[in-house]
């Protein structure tokens, strides 16, 4: 166990060096791009904002089974297969048909090359299962169409998720899918997130619709409230035009009587039919409608067939602004819900690098100064290893740019108190072996080979302990969990190949001046 | 040396009685869960006033009808948490309760530190908090039983056991907060409570291959005392850093380092007087570990 080769001597010399100078590339800016990496530190430590979405699909599934109805209908229709009762009630369409068309329309859902229920090859199921209650049919979309619909809805926003928080221009956010219907959005350096929070709780939803004072719309009527909260209206359900006609939405200021608008561009479909509409109702209020309020209702005068308009309704220069931003980011598929923040302000997360840092040397020092008393010369080999341990430790968190956690600093601590536990079996086990054994070396060999089961085995048993801990925990707490599996492999080497090199080299020195531990 | 198996009987009986006291506590007195698994939102002030202080603070939020709302010292004389449960999941909470303390402290303040957990995500994490803790006991098990004889296994997993339930009992006891960190302190001294066992254990099985004559009841204290100076000083050197963290490393890490410390002081403990006090209740001997041998 103690004889190193003059070629792993230097194996071990230039391996430690690496990641030596690895670690330090922390504290220098190197130009080459390998030495140019850095830990990353984590919100908890640098500060910002931490916001967990969630989707709210059930309004889209809603929309769905309400086209699907429109779409049965017509099909049916010209199929000459009669449907009646045709109706919505909690995630089911109910609809009857004539006995003896029953199974003709079941086997049009459960047909592979179905037109109006997609068949997913892949996972052997149809969009939408149809069951026969007796009395009734009754549609529903089966388990794959339900997560092939979260998943689409999470796409688009996602999306639109990473439009708006680009538009804010943040620095570097990270914006990750969670699950199927949840959006995990990290902000570093952002202390107050109010504004992003208030962006990304808006669906966005834009329509323009006319004000009917008669209720026999033929297209049916909605009494909608006004922003203010102060009048309501009663509005078509017909859309003029929607968000998705928009090319771009600006604010601005208008000269003549100083208000504060948003002036915005529609694309051609939506210039052709603003400019008929407008053209045909004069007169007629036109109800500009945000997530279901109206923003405002101005009467038309004349006809807008520039393809370009503007939104007046109170606004501030900031409410303006952050308007512009959503109608130019488009509107969420589904309306988003913060369901777990935590935001850490910036000197905060300095006082904890401090703080962390401070009992990192208070530790460190501590467990040094109790090697040294303990173990004499034994105790300096050890103190040297710890801390080469801990520049490889710090070495290869910097070489995969590693998130560093106020949690993952305890995780370094700790390492460095569990660090000594290998020197100080095997230095336990020397001692034993120099009881009936007066050739140091072979007691030294024998300490470093008996105790190598124990140390094998303690070691798996906390980095098994680290390895659940870094894929149940979230966050800070997977910090902890990658400093403490990663200082058991740094530990090991160190404690395997430069511990021992260190020991072997005085050992076979000294190896006649008797018991040497 | 020491004779640890003199008291091998009084250790286990007070063992019991403090895993009874605990089970019970965790049962009746429960846990402080913190707003991770209860969920609500929680909110870190400093001060630069000596107008704002715990009472008045106390005051400004309770009118604000948050419901059951706590406010804290945290760490210095300016700093405070403040937690409160937001039962209706108000969505612009924090910005109301700026707009309040603005009005009644102007701009003397900052907040620090924002969390606010829906009751959703709270009940996952409470899920997978215990999730990780049961399947951690149960990859340890699974481990030592594949290194040791099942006797072992059975010795190593009452040990751990004792060191999770009871260091949580003190939690229950003085009301201390259980949040995401301390199920990390927990796993941690799931993994030293087992290393710990272990080492003893690995001298156990090799003295039991030397020595066919010696009874179990001396062969673990033989074993512990050849250990005993490895387990102090392991043991030591873990603390002095758990203390570092404790006293220095700031107000955020305090549970989390307390926790810990807790759990190396009982994971010690219970290496000595509940793992192997397994083993001879268990009668484990020479027999035992030749028959590994053999099945290897």
């Amino acid at each position: 166990m103690l004889y190193f080769s003059k070629l792993r001597i230097v194996f071990i010399t230039i391996f430690s060096l690496l990641f030596v100078l690895i670690a330090s590339s922390n504290l220098f800016n190197f130009d080459d791009g390998f030495f140019n990496k850095k830990i990353n530190l984590g919100l908890d430590l640098q500060g910002g904002s931490y916001l967990l979405l969630e989707i709210d699909n059930e309004p889209v599934i809603e929309q769905k089974l309400q086209n699907l109805t429109t779409t049965f209908r017509n099909y049916f229709k010209d199929k000459d297969i009669k449907i009646n009762n045709i109706k919505i009630d909690d995630k089911y369409i109910f609809f009857n048909v004539s006995d003896e068309n029953k199974q003709k329309v079941i086997d049009i859902f459960q047909d592979e090359d179905s037109e109006i229920n997609p068949y997913y090859p892949r996972f052997k199921s149809h969009q939408l299962e149809i069951e026969d209650t007796g009395l009734n049919l009754k549609v529903s979309f089966s388990r794959q169409g339900l997560i092939t619909l979260k998943t689409s809805s999470q796409d688009q926003a996602i999306e639109i998720v990473r439009r708006r928080v680009d538009e804010v221009g943040t620095n570097e956010p990270n914006i990750l899918k969670r699950g199927n219907n949840r959006i995990l959005v990290e902000l570093p350096g952002l202390d107050d997130p109010m504004r992003i929070k208030s962006l990304l709780g808006k669906t966005a939803n834009l329509t323009f619709r006319f004000v009917t004072q008669n209720d026999d719309d033929r297209f049916g009527v909605q009494k909608l409230e006004f922003e203010d909260g102060t009048q309501e209206a009663n509005v078509s359900k017909r859309i003029i035009i929607s968000g998705e006609n928009l090319l771009d939405a600006q604010p601005k200021m208008d000269t003549q009587n100083n208000q504060t608008i948003v002036s915005f561009t529609l694309d051609r479909v939506g210039a052709k039919r603003f400019g008929k509409a407008t053209s045909t109702g004069i007169g007629k209020q036109l109800a500009i409608v945000l997530d279901g309020k109206i923003i405002s209702a101005p009467v038309v005068r004349d006809t807008i067939a520039s393809g370009s308009g503007q939104i007046s309704g109170g606004f501030t220069f900031q409410s303006a602004t952050d308007l512009a931003l959503l109608l130019r980011s488009g509107a969420l598929p589904a309306p988003l819900e913060i369901i777990e923040e935590r935001t850490v302000g910036p000197d905060l997360g300095q006082d904890s690098i401090n703080a962390g840092m401070i009992a990192l040397a208070i530790g460190f020092l501590l467990v040094i100064i109790f090697m040294f008393v303990k173990y004499r010369f034994f105790g300096l080999i050890t103190n040297a290893t710890l801390i080469i341990n801990l520049f490889i430790l710090l070495g290869v968190l910097t070489l995969f740019e590693a998130t560093l956690t106020l949690p993952g600093i305890a995780g370094i601590i700790l390492t460095v108190g569990m660090a000594v536990d290998a020197n100080v079996l095997i230095f336990e086990r020397i001692k034993e072996e120099l009881k009936d054994e007066t050739n140091n070396i072979l007691a030294f060999d024998g300490g470093y080979t008996k105790s190598r089961t124990a140390i094998i085995d303690a070691n798996i048993t906390t980095l098994l302990a680290a390895v659940i801990l870094f894929f149940m925990g979230s966050g800070p707490v997977k910090g902890f969990a990658v400093t403490l599996g990663v200082g058991i492999f740094t530990t090991l080497f160190s404690v395997y190949f430069i511990a021992r090199l260190f020991t072997s080299l005085y050992v076979s020195k000294n190896k006649n001046s008797g018991k040497l531990i | 040396m020491i004779a640890f198996n003199k008291y091998y009987n009084h250790f286990n009986v007070l063992s019991t009685v403090l895993i009874v006291v605990s089970l019970l506590l965790l049962i009746f007195k429960g846990l402080n869960f913190g707003i991770d698994f209860k969920g609500g939102t929680l909110i870190e002030l400093r001060s630069n006033d000596t107008k704002i202080n715990v009472s008045t603070l106390r005051d400004k939020f309770s009118q604000m009808n948050l419901g059951d709302v706590s406010v804290k010292k945290f760490g210095s004389d300016n700093d405070f948490l403040i937690k409160f449960e937001n039962k209706d999941n108000k969505k612009n909470i924090i910005e109301e309760i700026k707009v309040n303390l603005d009005n009644s402290f102007g701009n003397n303040y900052d907040f620090r530190r924002v969390e606010n957990v829906g009751p959703k995500v709270s009940a996952e994490l409470l899920k997978s908090g215990v999730i990780a803790i049961s399947l951690s006991l149960a990859i340890m098990l699974i481990y030592i039983w594949i290194r040791f004889e099942w006797q072992f296994s059975l010795g190593a997993i009452l040990a751990l056991f004792h060191d999770v339930i009871v260091t949580l009992g003190v939690f229950s006891l003085f009301s201390l907060e259980i949040n995401l960190s301390i199920i990390a302190a927990v796993l941690t001294i799931v993994g030293y409570s087992m290393n710990d066992t272990v080492v003893i254990f690995d001298r156990v099985r090799e003295n039991l291959r030397k020595y066919s004559d010696i009874k179990i009841f001396e062969l673990t204290n033989i074993s512990i005392n050849e250990t005993l100076s490895r387990t102090i000083i392991t043991s030591a050197t873990t603390l002095l850093a758990l203390l570092a963290i404790y006293l220095f490393g700031g107000e955020i890490l305090k549970g989390f380092s307390l926790a810990m410390i807790l759990g190396v002081i009982f994971g010690t403990y219970s290496s000595i007087y509940i793992a192997n006090t397994v083993l001879v209740r268990l009668r484990v001997s020479q027999k035992t570990v030749l028959r590994e041998d053999d099945s290897k």
